[in-house]
Formats: structure tokens, sequence, C-alpha cells
């Protein structure tokens, strides 16, 4: 038995003229093109990219992930540094970035006044709206110098005890790169956690107002836990932000090729490496190699944006929204 | 304080009570000195853009072209040219595709297939903007040189998923009594799409095209293997073209003050533009009923 379509019965039976079908088909086609051309879009972008890396894949296979040379004049490649400096920095913005990004939210759905929520949402959407291209700019030749002058002395003065926070103070390096990825990533998982706050039901948090909570104890023992998962999620999407940023981190964290021995210091990222070399290669294998590190981004963004998406749609399916 | 034989039980629970209240206000306080905490961060980036690149505004540096390599003097007037025929080219390019997609989506697909788009969207705006310009550098510049039209490409990548998912979410915001009622008075559905739907929802895919083109204009990384920078004002599609995010990053890694300045200069004229844009979206969705 097939079961046919309604509305396309109704047409073909009430004023089915050919002119009509012509239109309604024209538009399928069209939609169906476009469909078409992104799914198209897709799958060159990955085979692009990884084609333009296959010099290098064939001559290094899985051993680029793990050697830490980058010389182009031996023509010897490894990625292990950059992928080292691409998690640090990532994971130290997210430490940053994501208790204040929560807190954020926190304060834009349960304690501004109503008059303030607009506003203040904007103002911290806005931050978003900032080139990556002019915070570098700021980050090289204003937050800097500042660090270097007042914030790392005395950090190494306090903090030296610790492994990774003893050194010299530094213009460009590791920690102004976090700090500026942690201010891109902030607006992400705000205004992610904001629309999950807010759709936590409200008879939860008024059930745990009566039985006597305070307002904190209501955030953290009900709203908290009820958007774990959808946090979770937010939370990967900053990441891949952070994974992903080239401009401003290679304007600030000072292109080193050996890892940093502190957190002062210079040290470099995948995506920096890229956005420094990629126009002017002496080498067609370090073309090849900087490809590479392409397809590794390619690879985790896509990974972390699909898991992301999935976290987000059973979240969804769990609270009854389409 | 004498010794009591019984601790009072309510002098306990009001110590606790004391104490919970105290968290409670401290944990507020935290949350609102972070919120003002990304304020004044906002307030610190912008204020530093105004006041280093006010002074290297004036009148020619809107009309004179950047003058060649690490040369102090000269505009962004190339830049703010080829900027603006980047962004006109790529939302050209993502504004049709996109609106195909949201219609599919809404008017066509099958909830499955309609995820599946969805996801892929999502994902394709996850990919990072760089591996964006490597792909565009190996799909159109290898073998052909690079191009004003290849970095336009560049940038309807990035424009494109959010165009979709924006407009998409307008055309479901079309109440359906609209649409059936159209379909109703037996109108085909193309018809209402074109004559119901989309007038309905216009407001809110301007608002939408126009977030996604003040967000292109900030892009550098697809722009920096694929349209190159040069010094000359340049309408050619198929030359190099300067634009505001490239030459500011060219610029910033220069010793000379006057080219840094000129950095400052051109990232108060991107910043102005990217907030002026976003500002009018805003006004652009105020004022339609829908999006």
């Amino acid at each position: 038995m097939t079961v046919r379509n309604p509305t396309s019965d109704l047409d073909f039976h009430l004023a089915g003229t050919g002119r009509r079908r012509l239109g309604d088909r024209a538009l399928l086609g069209a939609a169906s093109f476009a469909v078409a051309g992104l799914v198209l879009l897709m799958v060159l972008l990955i085979y692009k990219v990884v084609d333009q890396a296959r010099p290098a894949i064939s001559e290094f296979g899985f051993s680029f992930l793990t050697g830490t040379t980058w010389n182009a004049v031996t023509n010897q490649f490894g990625a292990l540094d950059l992928i080292w400096g691409t998690l640090a920095t990532s994971l130290f913005a997210l430490v940053i970035a994501v208790p204040v990004a929560i807190a954020i939210a926190l304060f834009l759905t349960e304690l501004a006044p109503r008059l303030l929520r607009t506003p203040i949402g904007m103002l911290v959407e806005l931050l978003a709206a900032i080139p990556s291209v002019v915070l570098g700019l700021w980050g090289i030749v204003v937050m800097g110098p500042f660090l270097q002058a007042h914030v790392e002395p005395w950090m190494i003065a306090h903090l030296g005890f610790l492994p990774f926070f003893d050194g010299f103070p530094s213009a460009v390096g590791l920690l102004p790169a976090c700090l500026i990825l942690a201010v891109m990533v902030v607006p992400i998982v705000a205004s992610i956690t904001r629309e999950l706050l807010s759709s936590v039901p409200s008879d939860l948090k008024a059930g745990s107002l009566a039985l006597g909570s305070t307002r904190w104890e209501m955030v953290r023992r009900v709203m908290l836990p009820q958007i774990t998962g959808g946090l979770a999620a937010g939370v990967m999407l900053g990441f891949a932000r952070a994974i992903g940023e080239a401009i401003a981190v290679t304007q600030v964290i000072g292109g080193s090729l050996v890892r940093p021995e502190n957190i002062y210091g210079p040290a470099d990222t995948m995506a920096a490496r890229l956005a420094a070399q990629y126009a002017g290669t002496a080498t067609s294998l370090q073309k090849a190699s900087l490809a590479y590190l392409a397809v590794i981004l390619l690879v985790i963004s896509l990974i972390t944006n699909l898991v992301a998406q999935l976290i987000v749609r059973r979240m969804q399916r769990k609270l009854g929204a389409p | 304080m004498s010794v009591q034989a019984q601790p009072n039980p309510f002098a306990a629970r009001t110590a606790r009570a004391r104490r919970r209240k105290i968290v409670g206000y401290v944990m507020e306080g935290v949350a609102t000195a972070a919120a003002i905490l990304a304020v004044v961060v906002l307030a610190i980036v912008i204020g530093s853009v105004a006041k280093r690149g006010l002074p290297a505004i004036d009148l020619d540096f809107f009309t004179q072209n950047a003058a060649p390599f690490g040369q102090s003097g000269g505009g962004i007037a190339n830049a703010i040219v080829g900027t603006v025929i980047l962004i006109a080219i790529a939302t050209a390019m993502a504004v049709p595709a996109g609106l195909l997609l949201a219609i599919f989506n809404t008017e066509f697909a099958p909830p499955r297939v309609a995820n599946a788009i969805r996801l892929t969207l999502n994902v394709l705006a996850g990919v990072p903007t760089i591996v964006i310009g490597v792909f565009i550098f190996s799909l159109v510049v290898v073998g052909r040189g690079q191009s004003a039209f290849a970095a336009a490409m560049g940038l309807a990548i990035v424009m494109l998923p959010l165009i979709a998912r924006a407009t998409e979410e307008v055309l479901l915001l079309v109440p359906s009594s609209l649409r059936e009622g159209s379909l109703a008075l037996g109108a085909s559905r193309s018809r209402t799409v074109l004559t119901v739907i989309l007038p309905t929802a216009v407001g809110g895919m301007v608002t939408a095209t126009i977030v996604a083109a003040a967000r292109a204009a900030g892009e550098t990384a697809p722009l920096l293997f694929t349209a190159a920078a040069t010094f000359k004002t340049s309408f050619s599609l198929s030359g190099f073209m300067n634009s505001l995010p490239v030459q500011i990053y060219n610029d910033v890694t220069s010793p000379t003050t006057a080219v840094v300045n000129r950095a400052w200069g051109a990232a108060l004229a991107l910043v102005s533009m990217i907030l002026l844009l976003n500002l009018f979206a805003r006004l652009v969705s105020r004022r339609s009923s829908i999006g």
C-alpha cells in the first residue's frame, strides 16, 4: 500500500494545472540543489584539505603526531609541540572562561534587575563581535606589555613555587594567548548556559525555594544539575572555537619552535603556525605538513562539534522541545 | 558566656542559617563581578581601539591607499573598498544558498533529513576558519593564483551556516495559520512560500544576513592565503584585493610606529563598521513583526 502525501494529492485533483505543479517542482528542485551543494561542499572540504596534506601524510604517517622537529632546512616536520601548545592554550582558556561564563549566565538569568538583563546580555554578546585580529592587536600592543610589567612578576613571586609558574616575564607567550582565547570563549559558553538556565522549569526552582533553600542553594542543587549535559556541550563548543583560533593567537603567542619552559614563554599552536607560515613556505613538504595540521584541526573540530550537537539533541528530547 | 547545660538548638540553627546566607551572598557577588568583568573587558578593548585609533584618522586616512611595505603614512581607502566588495560578493553567494536550504528544511524535508541538514550546517559552522582558508587555497588558488573571488568564497562558507540556520528559525516562526490559510485558498506550495511566508519573514532574514555579514567582515583567516594584500585600490575579482582585517594583520608586526598606528586606525574603522552593522540588524529585527 502506498501512502500519498495529502497536500500533493489535493493539488493534483483540485487545480493541478501544469504551471502550478511546475512552480512547486522548480522550488523543490532549487532547494534540493542547494542541499546537494551543501553535501558536496562538506565532502570537498574534507577531501581537498586531506589532498593538500597527502605528501606529508605519506612521508611521515602517524609519526607526524609524535615528532617534535619543525625544520624546513632538513625537511623534518612533527606536530607534537604544536598539539601540546594547542591543548595547553585551549584547556587553560577554558579553565578561566567556563566559571566566568557560568557566573555571567547566572547573573543574567537570576540576579540582574529586569531592566539590566537585555543591555548587559547584549554587551556580553558584543564581546564575540570584536574581530579576532583586533583582539590580537590589542593583545600584542596593550595587554602583553601590561602582563609583562605588572601581572607576571607578581605571579612569579607568589605562584613561582608551582612547577610551571616560575620563569621570566614575557610580553608574548602562552599566558596572553590563553587570556585572549578566554575572552573569545566566554560569550559562547555564557550564551549557551544562559539559554539552558532559562529552560529550567520554574516549578523546580519554586519548589526548591519553598523548601527553604537560599537562591545559591537552588542554583547549586537544582539548576546546575539540570543543565550538566548541555553545559558539557557548550564547553565542547567553546573548546572547538579555542583550538581553531589562528589569527589572534599567532599575534600574541610568539611563534616559538620549541615548547615553552613556563607559562610566560613563547609557544605555538597548530592554527597559529598555519596562519604564520602557510602563505610563504620554503618547501612543498612544509606546505603539506602545514596542511596536515589543518587535517588534525579539522578532525578534532568535526568530532567535537558532532558530539556536542548530539548531546544538545538528547537534552532537547529530554526537555520535550522540538 | 556562661556554660550551658544543653546547647541551644536554635543558636546552632541560626548560625548555620547565617552561614548559608553568607555563602549565598558571596556567590551572588561573584556572579555579579563576573558580569561586570566581561563588560569592563569590552570597555577596555573598545576604549583602547578608540583612543589609539582616533589620532590616526583624518580625511586622508579614508581617501588614500596605504603606503607600500613598511613606509609610514597613507590610509586605508583600498582596504575599505576591498572589504565592502568581498562582503558584497560573499553575501550574494551565501544568501540564496542559505535561503534555499532553509526553505527545503521547513517546507519539504522529513524531520530526519531536516535534522541531518541542521547537524551538517552546525558542524560546518564549527570548522576553524583557518581550515576554510586552506580548503579554498587547495580548491581555487592552486594553479590559478590568489584572487578576490577565492577570498569571497571563503567568507561565503563562513556566512552560509549562519544565514541558513537563522533563516530557518525565522521561517519556523511564521504562524502556521498563514501557511494553512494560503494553501486552503488554493495557492500552490511555491506560491505560498514566495508570496506569504517569505514576505512575512523578510525582516528576520535581513537581520540574519546583516549579522552574518558583520561576522564575515572581521574574518582574517579565510583571506590570508586567498586574496593577498595589495597597495592599490582594486575592483577586479580575479586580482589581489586588500581588506581591513588583512591590513591590520600585516601592519601589526611592523617595527615602525606610524604603521602600527595605521593598524589602530583600521581597527577602529573595522570595529565601528561591525558595531554599526550589528546595531542596524537589531533595529531591523525590532521593526519587523517576526524575528
